[in-house]
Formats: C-alpha cells, structure tokens, sequence
C-alpha cells in the first residue's frame, strides 16, 4: 500500500497483553456462539475434558495421550480468540486517543438574543440547539456554521496538523465535535446527538464495538456453519462403522478428527480478518459507516471520479488571453484582470497573476475600486464586477454569449467559439470575457493532468473497473483530458442531476458505482451510489449521504478504498480454501491411526510415515492449533494484492491457497510428529 | 392446494393412458408387425417345439455338448417357499451370484471348477455371469471344450474347432463388444451335424 | 486394457459430445415453448392436457407455487401407484398371476418409481404384473424424468432471469418434457431395440423343452417400452431383475451403446441448455468439462479394476486374460461393463449391465463414489444440473472471494440466501447415506441383510443406501433388502435425496431470479475456463468427497488392501 498508511507494528507488547487478557474473556460461550465453528470446538473439547477427567480418576491407561490432546484443544480456541482480541487491540489503541481528546467539553448555548448564552456540559446537547464557540474553545458536538468563519485545528481527528478554515454558507459550513477553534468566532446549529457524533460513531467503528457480520461474513458463516454440520455427520457415524467391522474407536480421538477436520483454521481468523480490513481503512484515514461498504468497495464496476483534484491538480492556471479580431492582448488581459480581482478561486488567482507577470498590468486595490462584484453563481455560470458603469463578466462561452445576447448585443458568435473549440481541444478550459456585453477575447485555462494518474488508470482496467471523469467543462476538453489521464470515459458539463442520472443508469446494467463528493448538491448522487466517499472537509448533508469518510479529503483514494475491499474479500477466500484443502493431509494423518488396530491393512494409507498412531493424530491437532497462530499475521495484514484482472488473481490464489493447502500440512504434520516423537509425547 | 390436487389428478390420468396404456400397447403393435421374431423373444424352435430363445443361456452338462457359463440362478424351493434352490438358467428369475472379489465361497466354487477343469481355464468358465443366463462364451472357452466335445461325439477335433470358427462372432463392426460364441446356437449345430 | 476398450470408451464420449448442442438446442426451444419440428401434432395435445386440467401454462410460479405444485403431483403419484401395486393381482395385463405386492414393498417401490431411483427390492419378472410395469412404473419412469428436467430448468432460469419473482410453470414444464422430448424419443428407441432382439408382446411366459431336454420358463413381456424410457430418464429400473445385464433387455453391444448414450444424452444437452438460457454456451461446455474430468478419472480407474481380473482367482491357475469376469456378460466384457457401471452411476440412472457387487474392490468403489458425489456427473436427467450448479454456487463462493469480489456465477451474486439454502441441500446426501449406514450396521435387522462378510458386507449396506439417497438405485445386489427395515429406511432415505435437495435447490431458484444481473468485466471471475473447471472439480471431491473418506476406508480401500494381502472373508 502508500506511504499515507500509518504502520503499526503486529507484535506492538502494548496490543498483546490485553490482548492475552481478551482471548481468556472471549472464551465466555455465550460470546463465542457467534462465531458457530470456535463454539463448537469449545463445547467439544469441554466434552473431551470431562471425559479426560473420568479416565485419569478412574485410571484408564493412556490418559496421558488424551490429556495433550485436550490440552491442544483448549490451545486451538485460544488461539482463535487471541486472533480476534489482537485485531480489536489494535483498533482500541486508536480508539483510546479519540477517547482522550473528546474530554468534557463545555458548551456556550445561545438563548437566542444576540449572543447571550448559558454554559452546558456538552453531552446535553440537542439536535436543533445553537451553540456559540469562540477561539480557544473545543467544538461540543457535531453541527453546522450559522454564522461567521473561523480557522479549526482537526488534527484530533484527521492527524493533519494544518488548521482549516471553515464558514457559514457553502460547502464548508461543517464542523466536528472534538476540533479546536483558533481564531475568530462562530455560531453553530448542532446536527447531531450525543453518542451518535462523528467522534463517537469513529470510536465505535475503530473499538469494534458496533461491529456487526457483513452480509458476505453472514454467508461465510452459514458455509462454515453447514461444513461444520458434515463432519459431525462424518464423525458421529463412526463409531457404528468400527462396530460394524469389531474394533472400536475412542471418543477423544473421534474429537480430536472432528476438530481437525472442521474449519477452524478460518473459523478462528473470520472475524479477525473483518477488523483488521476496517482498520486498514481507518489507518488510511478512511471512516466506513459499516463494514458492508467496504466489502461493496471491493465490488465496485465503475468509479466517477471528479476530474479536479482527483485526475488534475486541483488548479487550472490561466495561460494565454486570446482577443478577437480588433482587440489587443492587452485590453482582454486588462478585462479578464478587472473580472478576476474578486475572484478568490485558484483561477482567478491566476488570471491576476498572468495579467501581472505577461502583460505588466499592476495589480489594482480592490478596496479603491468602488466596483461591486458580481460572485460566481450556478445559473448564471459568470462572475464580474460592475464598476464605473461598465459590466464586466467572465465566465462560460455560452453563458458570455448569452450575457451579450440579453443586453442586446450581436455577438462574434462564430470566432468566439472557434477559438473556444480550439482551446478546448487541446485540453484546454476556455474562459470568455466581455465588457458590457462585448465579448473581447478568451482566457486560456489550463489543465494540468497528473502524474502517474494514467498508470493508476490502466491498473484498474485490468482490475475490470471503468473510470468515469466527471466535470463542468464542455465536451471537448473533457474529451481532450480524458484520452491525456486514460480514463475510460467522462461525463461533460455535469450537473448533479446528470451524476446521479449516470449512476442510475449503471446501476441498471447491474454494475456497482463507487463515486465522492462533498458538496451539498452531491448528495443524492452519494446516496445513490454503492460507495459514497465523503470528503471530511464536505457538508454534513454529504457526509450524512455517503457510506465513508475520508478524513483527508483527498479523492484519490476512492482507489486504494476498492484495493482495500478487495484486499479484504482475498484475504477471507484464500484463508477458507487453505483450511479446507487442509483436510485432506489431516484425512491421512488421522484415519489409518484411527482404525489400524482392527485393520491393519490400512497403515498402507499413513503415506507421511508418522511414528505412531497416537503421535499421528496429536501431530495432526497440534498443527491445526498452530496453524492458526501462523496465519494471524495474514489474516491482520491481508493476502498480497497486486491490481490485476480475475484469472490472473485466481490462478495465483488458487495456487497458493490452495495447492499449498494441500500441500503444507503434510509437511507441518510430518514435522511436527518428528518432534513428538522425539519428545517421546505420544 | 385443491387446484394443484386437481391437476395432479387430471394429469396422471392423462399420462397414465397415454404413457402407460397407449404407448406400451401401440410400440407391442408395431414390434409385433415389423419384427416379429425379436418381438416375440427370439424364439427357437426344433421340430416344432420350442427350444429356447437364442439370447437365454441354457444349462448344458453333457460331455458331448459346448457348456456355457456358471450360473447363479435359483427358483423357490419346492419343499419350502421362504428358500431358495440353485436352478441355473432359471430365465424366470435373472440373477448374479453378487459375491464379492474376497468372497471365500467364491474363491472356493472357482477353485473346485478350476481344479476339475484343469490349468489355464479361460475365466469366463469358472464365472457366473450378471444375469446367470449369458448365452454366449468367449471363443477361447469354446476352445478349451473342443477336445472334450470331439471326444464324446467321436469327431475329429478339426471338425468341431471348424464348427467353432463358423460359430465365432466377432466385435460389432469390428469394434463394439467382444467375440464370443452362442452356446445354444452352437450346440444345435453340432446336433445337426452329426445327424449328416 | 487394451485398445479396443478405449476406442470404445473414446467412441462412447465423442458420440456424447455430438448430441450435447443440437438437443440442448431442442430442449431450449420445448422448455421456452418455442415451436419446434413436432408442434403440429402435439401442440393440441398439450392444449387438450392443460384444458382438461385446468392449467393455464403462460402462468409464471414462484418458486414456493412451483414445488408446491410438484409435491402435490408426488403425492397423488404415490398413491396411485401404490394402490395399483396392491391391487395388481385383481386387475388385468397379469399372464403369470402375480400377487399383489406387499405393502413395505409396494410402498418402496411407488417411492423408489416417484423418486427417480428405481431402487428395486424384487425381481420385475418374478414380482410384477406386465399392467404394473406399464401402467405404473413406466409411467413415472417418464414422469420422475420430466420432473427432474423440468425442476433443472427452473433453476437455469433462476440464473438467467433477473428481478423476475417466477421460475416457470411446473405443469407445463412437465407436460412439455414429456410430449416433446422423452415419448417421441422413446417411440423410435422402442423399434431400435425390438430390432435388436428386446421383447415387446404380452405373452405369457414360455415354456421351452432345452436341448438336454430340461424345461425352462422363459420371462417375457413389454421390454422394449420400458427400456427405452427407462435408459433416457435414467430411471434404471430393470423390467427383469437382472436389468440391462439381461440378454433380452440388452442382447447386444450395439443396444449397449444406445442404452450408454440414452442415459448421457438428456444431462449432457442440459448443460447446454444452462449455457444458452444464460447467454453463453461456454458456461454450458465448462460445466460439461468438470463433469468430464469426473467421469473420465472414474472410468480410467473402473476400467483398470476390473481388466486386472481377481487375482485371487488368478492364483488357481484361472486364465485372468479377460479381466474380472464374475458378474459379467461375455458380449460385453470388462471394458463396457466397467464403462456401464460409471455411466449409470454418474448419471443417476442405476441400471447395470453386470453386478456391482462382484465389481473388484476399487471398481465398485468408483460406482459408490459417483453416487456420494451426490449424482453431479451429468446425473440424472435435470438432477444432474442442479446437483452440479449447486456445487458451482458452493465453489464460487469458496474460492470466489480470492479474486476480492462478492462471489457471483452467471451475474449473480451468491449471498447468504443461496449458500445456506445450497448447504441444506448437500448435506442432506451426507445426513441419509451416513445416518441410515451406521443405524444399519448395528442393528440386527441391518446386519442381517449382506450377503458377503467383512468389509464387502459393510460395503453392500453403505452401497444401498449411498444409492437410495443419491436416487440412483444401482446395488450391490447381495444385500437382502426385501424386508420391512430395508424397504422402509431405504425409502426415506430416497425421499430425503429427492425432496431435500429439490425444496432448498427451488428456494435458490427463486433467490436467484429476484436477483438483479451483474455486468461482467475483467474483474469478474471468469467460469467459463479450465481453472473453473479444475476448481469446481477440486470442491467437488473436497466437499462431496472427504466427508465420506472414513466409511470408504472401511468398505472398498480396506477390501482393496485385504485383496492384495490374499485375506479372505
């Protein structure tokens, strides 16, 4: 994965003592009936103790055997419960430093005069009520800007330590209970309930504690569950058939095939896996709502990505002022400055600076302009100023075009757009400007695509996902930096019904749509789609619409949340085929041990050569116990995920899972039996 | 519930008559017209008498005649209907030993025919076949009888081994099944040739 | 071994491959209620069949209508038939005077008829009249048939549909398999094997002066008929008790081969109907293909068995050149022998041409395998289809989370629904075979019942009761299994591997159809090639397979080694 995932080390001492303590707690029954294969183990080998118990009071020969073998059955649950305590450790440390930052914080609650207020303690806050905070002081609770901005350390949540500004109206109006204010002051309508805050839904998710089965866990479960349901039938018929041909088989044996052959292996990393998939996200600094988004996020068929900042960087620069016929560079440059004075954006910005550097035009004092500026709307698609009489505005071709049509003026419709359609084509945003309805010429903004962005691109092809570049521009620069970024296919001057429109019809086609957002106006299109990513810096609505958080706003890792889904459903498929294929090595092991002494003929069936028929079966229940510890550090780190297609990812699995679940335990057994009967164990 | 019971009843009937009455009765006419012969059970008849059937195996102990396989046939016991009596090729009862390759009553009924038979018996001897009514045995079995049946009919052995050869059928268009020889078939025809 | 054996081996696969897309083809166009070559002739039959029984076949069912409906068909077909098998003696068609049947027989055999497992606890010569055999269980040997293809296209529609709430209309299913496909081809299979030499009159039975002068009762009756539907529903009941080893049910090698292809030739065309009805004919060839590799080990190991010969046989100076030959037809010999008795426990039709019972150890054992496979190798006609899809579904979703998807197969995605639904019904093989084996094997009345001792005795009883559930009905025929434990357990134990596996395989039909579609990409696991085969194989032995490994290594690998050490019992 990136450098952006924080490490966190798997054998951390501060995770694996209380994760010693949790794995003794878990083995509370009524905790681990949700997980049916470990229950069932632990009910067995309850039943294996007791009866060890009897046979060693009433002195049956050979309890020593049957004591290793109970021993090694407890080991096996244990192991299984320390797997799951050691994930959930390491989600509890991070939940431990949420804990501590969200200490009691005091409200100011507006009475509503002026800016009157009584303090609260926060957690008594109400949907609805307003509350005031002022620097210094902690936000009490998840809400939205009134009235006023102000600069907010969020570091307590997104571990970026640079401060974020935040204001009234737009789509940065949310703030997060827990985050600092350090400067100014703002009034804030709280959204959201205590216990049911952003914080608190952050530590529930990261503690585990809200945790609940995925539907595909469900399904894992109900599979393990019916295999779990054939063994017993397998086993519990045995007795009968050893009858049948007048030998007898002891019931410690009978559990110690029964445990071998059941999937524990998986049975006990499950909900491991689950965790630590979760966390990964978290550590990428990605919140999922629940872990059925994430498992969605490994489906994902189509991803919309938006262009700015996900497959450009974020800021178009003006490069070029293009006059038409009987206008001078200058004057365009002149106009476009005057339109741009106000214009906070990055491309205005740049159209300041480029009149600057390029054409000597000082920079005018806004204040000393007495002009009034026109803000970019979504209707008019322009922005200006009117000063001194004249109505300046730049903005959209069309929407210039339009302007000038409404004021009565014939515009140079055909070159205008020529040039447009020029600079457009070469990937380019044209800009128009005009004063009091005369269009002069056209700013050349560019886009600049970035890098490595194509490969990113091609990777998720061959993953069988079709990227979808969503932006405002006109058809023709999006055509031109799509084929510049690779993507598969773009969604021109996109409105956000026309986003959700695109999904919509996706979904139609049976394709499961990941996309991000962050405005208000996205959010239907966040509902609509299977993975919603919301960014943190986003509205509280599209937060509220989304199924994730992504604390650092960056649109990007849209990418690494389906490498991550992905990761999570390998991890599980490869881990379940391992323990079944493993069965077959146990078959060897344990069955010619099992009925050797009424039918001596099948010793031809111990093809590892183990020693004794006791030492067979203990090497096989000692190697299903320490199977499970080996594979802990896969189950948490996840299975090796290179982007590829689906037969090249299962032809590789396949061999490794799966032949080597195969293949491994025969050698494993036939270790360890070396070791046993060196030891003189069995 | 009801309309499915009524369906159900309605179709049975249907199919009944048509799948059960119809179509069993019209193909016994059909068969009957187009070929009687097979239709009828491939009778054999010998001066005006039935025989046997040419695809039914049938019991052959005399020196003079081509044996055919062991059978494992049986038929009620006459003295009592709850057990059964060995009978072979009873054709009214089909049947196989079903004894199973380490079965001790079958390396024991093997051994005791092998060991009057002599070393080297072909296989299909010493057998009981699937149905107990194989009328066939393989052409290496009807070689191994040839000296044997020669000698009790006071044939040269050429003679026979001739006869044997004529008899000999060979794999269905040359590939399907194996070579074999119809005992009864066999057997008439030497009847026939030693009446010449 | 030799080469002529394999030829025919050859042959016999190739011709199955032939047959495979032109009648999938057909079978697509009956079971769409497309018009086809026969439809001016019985589509006023079929008219007339709905009128009368007040059906209205353009009716969708969802799939709970669907099995309701069947079930009801079920049982109104078992009572039917087992009043018609308690009454035979007062009706006519009975030459012989057969008397009525006993009432745990008769209840065995209506379930055993219904179920399509033609497990026979009597000998049809000496049991049935010719009325019971033509009227009762030909009859549903044609309708288990039609059932099993018309419930294995529900499914293939549950796959192919999307959010759709029917999976078709069990009657006119049922009604259509049975006009359309299974009586026009049984009408030619009829003359085919009267050519051959297979009986078809009423007569009674002859009564022959031998040779030697010996009187010999020759069985007769409406064979033909019955064969053919018996071999293309792979139903299998024998109309004499030696079934297709019978020289009147199967006089040549060539009505060898036509038997081998009638049982093949339906579950082989359904896989290509699958692959048509879900837009792409190479998911068909690859459900085809696991299938393939299934049988071919089997035969590959069957036929090796049985052409070594008995070597304890050998040891008395018997010329073994011939293979194991106790148990089987000259005409035939080993090689289609062994490949009979594969065919006829892949799919689950049951019928033999030579005694399992005295197969060698490891070639019985494959026959066995088959069967606890849970029939998948194209199986019994629709049953097969569905046995095999179900172990896809369980397949994809094994390994199917490997390529980091939500596991679908055919553009559905398999969810808890589907795998809980797939798991009851391949535990229920399992739950009768092992349940009802060890019940069998304790108690007095179970032990009474093998003819062999030591572990071949285990293996008769294990065999009974594999076949009983897996609805195939082969035996091994030493086991006495006329009596009131047997007939009564071995029925459950075939309504358990019937209805078991139907309910829960509907309940994934109609999950499946409700489902939307998933578009493929590149992303999606691609089961149309040799690595889905090899997994679906893989699953298969390890899932079916494994659970069984214990009570095998008591009967046949236990007998195999016993054999080699000379150990008689």
């Amino acid at each position: 994965m990136s450098k952006r995932e924080k490490s966190q080390s798997l054998l951390d001492p501060a995770i694996l003592k209380p994760a010693l303590l949790g794995s003794l707690t878990k083995l509370d029954p009524r905790e681990l009936v949700k997980n049916p294969v470990m229950f069932t183990v632990e009910m067995v080998a309850l039943a294996a103790t007791v009866l060890t118990v009897r046979d060693v009071v009433t002195g049956v020969a050979g309890s020593g055997f049957q004591i290793q073998i109970v021993v090694w059955l407890w080991i096996t649950v244990l192991f299984a419960t320390f797997a799951e305590a050691v994930a959930e450790g390491r989600g509890k440390a991070q939940a431990d430093t949420l804990r501590r930052m969200r200490s009691e914080t005091m409200a100011k609650v507006l009475l509503g005069v002026g800016d009157t207020f009584e303090p609260r303690r926060a957690h008594t806050l109400k949907v609805g009520e307003k509350v005031l905070v002022e620097a210094g002081d902690l936000v009490p609770g998840d809400g939205e800007i009134i009235e006023g901005v102000a600069t907010i350390d969020e570091s307590a949540i997104t571990g970026e330590s640079a401060p974020v500004i935040r204001e009234a109206g737009g789509d940065r109006s949310a703030v997060t209970g827990g985050t600092r204010v350090l400067s100014d002051r703002i009034k804030v309508r709280i959204t959201a309930e205590e216990g049911s805050s952003f914080l608190d839904r952050m530590i529930a998710l990261v503690e585990g504690a809200a945790r609940q089965k995925t539907p595909n866990e469900l399904a894992l479960s109900v599979l393990l569950a019916g295999l779990t349901l054939i063994f017993v039938l397998a086993v519990v018929t045995i007795p009968s058939f050893a009858t049948y041909a007048g030998g007898a088989v002891s019931v410690v044996v009978l559990i110690a095939l029964f445990v071998a052959l059941i999937p524990t292996t998986i049975g006990a990393l499950l909900s491991a896996i689950g965790i630590a998939g979760m966390n990964r996200l978290v550590r990428f600094n990605v919140l999922a709502t629940s872990g059925r988004a994430v498992e969605a996020a490994g489906d994902v068929d189509t991803l919309l990505l938006d262009k700015t900042g996900t497959i450009t960087l974020g800021n178009r620069h003006a490069t070029r002022f293009i006059p038409v016929t009987g206008v001078t560079e200058d004057e365009v440059a002149q106009v476009a400055q005057l339109a741009s004075l106000a214009d906070e954006t990055p491309e205005g910005r740049s159209i300041v600076v480029l009149a600057k550097e390029k054409y000597g035009l000082r920079g005018v004092d806004v204040a000393e302009l007495h002009a009034r500026f026109v803000p970019f709307t979504a209707q008019t698609r322009m922005s200006g100023v009117d000063h001194e009489g004249a109505v300046i505005r730049k903005g959209a071709i069309e929407s210039v075009i339009e302007h000038a049509r409404s004021l009565g003026i014939t515009p140079p419709v055909d070159e205008v757009t020529r040039i447009a359609t020029t600079v457009a084509k070469e990937g380019g945003t044209p800009l128009g400007v005009s004063r009091n309805g005369r269009i002069l010429g056209v700013v050349y903004l560019k886009d600049i695509v970035k890098g490595g962005i194509r490969e990113r691109f091609a990777e998720l092809r061959a993953m069988g996902i079709r990227t979808v570049m969503i932006t405002g521009d006109n058809p023709q620069t999006a055509a031109a930096i799509a084929a510049e970024a690779g993507v598969d296919d773009f969604l021109a001057q996109a409105t956000p019904e026309a986003k959700l429109h695109l999904i919509r019809e996706e979904q139609a086609k049976g394709k499961l749509v990941a996309m991000c957002g962050d405005g208000t106006n996205d959010a239907p299109a966040l509902a609509q789609a299977d993975v919603g990513v919301a960014m943190q810096t986003g509205t509280n609505a599209a937060r509220e619409a989304g199924n994730m958080v992504d604390l650092d706003s960056d649109p990007t890792k849209l990418i690494e949340i389906v490498a991550i889904g992905k990761q999570l459903l390998m991890t599980r498929g490869a881990l379940t085929t391992f323990s079944i294929a493993n069965d077959v090595a146990k078959y060897f092991a344990i069955i010619p041990a099992m009925f050797i002494a009424f039918y001596p003929q099948l010793g031809v069936l111990n093809v590892m050569g183990l020693a004794t028929p006791q030492s067979a079966i203990l090497s096989a229940i000692i190697f299903n116990a320490l199977i499970i510890v080996a594979l802990i550090p896969l189950a948490l780190r996840g299975v090796q995920y290179r982007p590829s297609g689906a037969a090249a990812l299962l032809r590789r699995n396949l061999l490794v899972y799966g032949i080597g679940g195969l293949v491994v335990p025969f050698v494993g057994i036939k270790l360890i039996d070396v070791v046993v009967a060196a030891a003189g164990l069995a | 519930m009801l309309r499915h019971f009524r369906a159900s009843v309605v179709m049975l009937l249907l199919m009944t008559v048509l799948l059960g009455i119809a179509y069993p009765l019209a193909m016994v006419g059909v068969a009957g017209a187009a070929f009687p012969g097979q239709a009828g059970g491939s009778l054999v008849e010998k001066d005006g008498k039935v025989v046997g059937s040419t695809l039914i195996g049938q019991s052959f102990t005399g020196e003079g005649y081509f044996h055919g396989r062991p059978s494992a046939t049986t038929d009620t016991d006459p003295a009592d209907s709850a057990k059964t009596v060995a009978a072979p090729y009873n054709a009214a009862n089909s049947a196989g030993s079903n004894l199973g390759p380490t079965s001790k009553a079958l390396i024991d009924r093997v051994k005791e025919d092998a060991d009057r038979l002599g070393k080297g018996v072909p296989v299909d001897l010493v057998t009981t076949s699937g149905s107990g009514l194989d009328p066939h045995v393989s052409p290496a079995a009807a070689a191994w009888q040839i000296a044997r049946v020669a000698r009790a009919r006071g044939l040269r052995e050429i003679e026979v081994q001739a006869l044997v050869n004529q008899y000999t059928e060979g794999r269905m268009y040359g590939l399907l099944g194996e070579p074999r020889i119809n005992v009864l078939q066999l057997n008439l025809a030497l009847d026939g040739l030693a009446k010449r | 071994m030799t080469l002529n054996g394999w030829a025919q081996i050859a042959l016999f696969c190739g011709l199955v491959l032939l047959l495979t897309r032109p009648l999938g083809g057909y079978l697509d166009n009956v079971m769409a209620g497309r018009r086809t070559l026969l439809s001016p002739v019985l589509r006023p039959v079929e008219r007339g069949f709905y009128r009368l029984a007040g059906i209205d076949p353009s009716e969708e069912q969802s799939w709970w209508v669907y099995a309701r409906a069947m079930v009801v068909f079920h049982i109104v077909g078992f009572a039917f038939l087992y009043f018609l098998l308690r009454l035979q003696d007062l009706l006519p068609l009975n030459p012989q005077g057969m008397s009525a049947v006993a009432p745990d027989l008769a209840g065995n055999t209506a379930v055993s008829f219904l179920t399509n497992t033609n497990w026979q606890s009597y000998g049809g010569e000496t049991t049935m009249s010719y009325l019971s055999q033509m009227a009762g269980l030909s009859v549903q040997n044609f309708l288990s048939a039609a059932t099993g293809i018309a419930l294995a296209v529900a499914l293939v529609r549950g796959f192919a549909r999307a959010e759709s709430k029917g999976i078709g209309n069990f009657w006119a299913d049922m009604v259509r398999v049975t006009l359309y496909v299974l009586l026009p081809f049984c009408l030619l299979l009829t003359v085919f094997y009267v050519w051959q030499g297979v009986p078809q009159n009423l007569s009674s039975y002859v009564e022959a002066t031998t040779v030697e002068g010996a009187k010999q009762t020759i069985a007769q009756g409406p064979v033909a008929s019955q064969l053919a539907i018996k071999m293309l529903g792979t139903n299998g009941g024998g109309f004499f008790n030696a079934n297709s080893a019978h020289p009147y049910e199967n006089p040549t090698a060539l009505s060898n081969l036509v038997q081998m292809l009638s049982i093949f030739a339906i579950g082989a065309a359904l896989t290509n109907l699958f692959g048509r009805a879900v837009g792409d004919e190479r998911q068909g060839w690859a459900i085809l293909a696991a299938m393939s590799v299934l049988f071919l080990a089997g035969v590959v190991v069957c036929y090796w068995a049985e052409a070594g010969g008995n070597p304890l046989i050998g040891a008395l100076g018997v010329d073994n050149a011939a293979g194991n030959m106790e148990g089987k037809e000259v005409r035939f010999g080993a090689p289609l022998s062994a490949l009979f008795a594969v065919i006829t426990t892949a799919a689950s039709c049951g019928a033999v041409n030579a005694m399992l019972d005295s197969f060698m150890p490891l070639g019985g054992m494959v026959p066995l395998i088959n069967m606890l496979l849970g029939e998948i190798i194209i199986g019994g006609v629709g049953a097969g289809l569905y046995g095999m899809l179900l172990f896809a579904v369980l397949a994809i979703f094994l390994a199917g989370l490997m390529v980091g998807r939500t596991p679908e197969y055919v553009g559905k995605k398999i969810e808890a629904r589907e795998v809980k639904f797939t798991m009851l019904a391949i535990l229920c093989v399992p739950l009768a075979v092992l349940g009802f084996t060890a019940l069998a094997s304790v108690v007095p009345a179970g032990l009474a019942g093998p003819a062999n001792a030591g572990p071949h005795g285990f293996s008769e009883i294990l065999y009974a009761y594999t076949s009983a559930a897996a609805n195939n009905g082969s035996a091994f025929g030493g086991l006495t299994a006329n009596t009131v434990f047997y007939n009564g357990t071995l029925a459950v134990a075939m309504m358990v591997g019937r209805f078991a596996i139907i309910i829960p395989m509907l309940a994934v039909a109609g999950a499946l159809a409700a489902k939307r579609k998933a578009a493929a990409s590149a992303g999606t696991f691609p089961t149309h090639g040799p690595l889905f085969v090899g997994l679906l194989v893989g699953a298969v032995l390890i899932v079916g397979g494994l659970t069984f490994l214990p009570a095998l290594a008591l009967g046949p690998i236990v007998e195999h080694f016993a054999l080699l050490a000379g150990t008689l019992f």
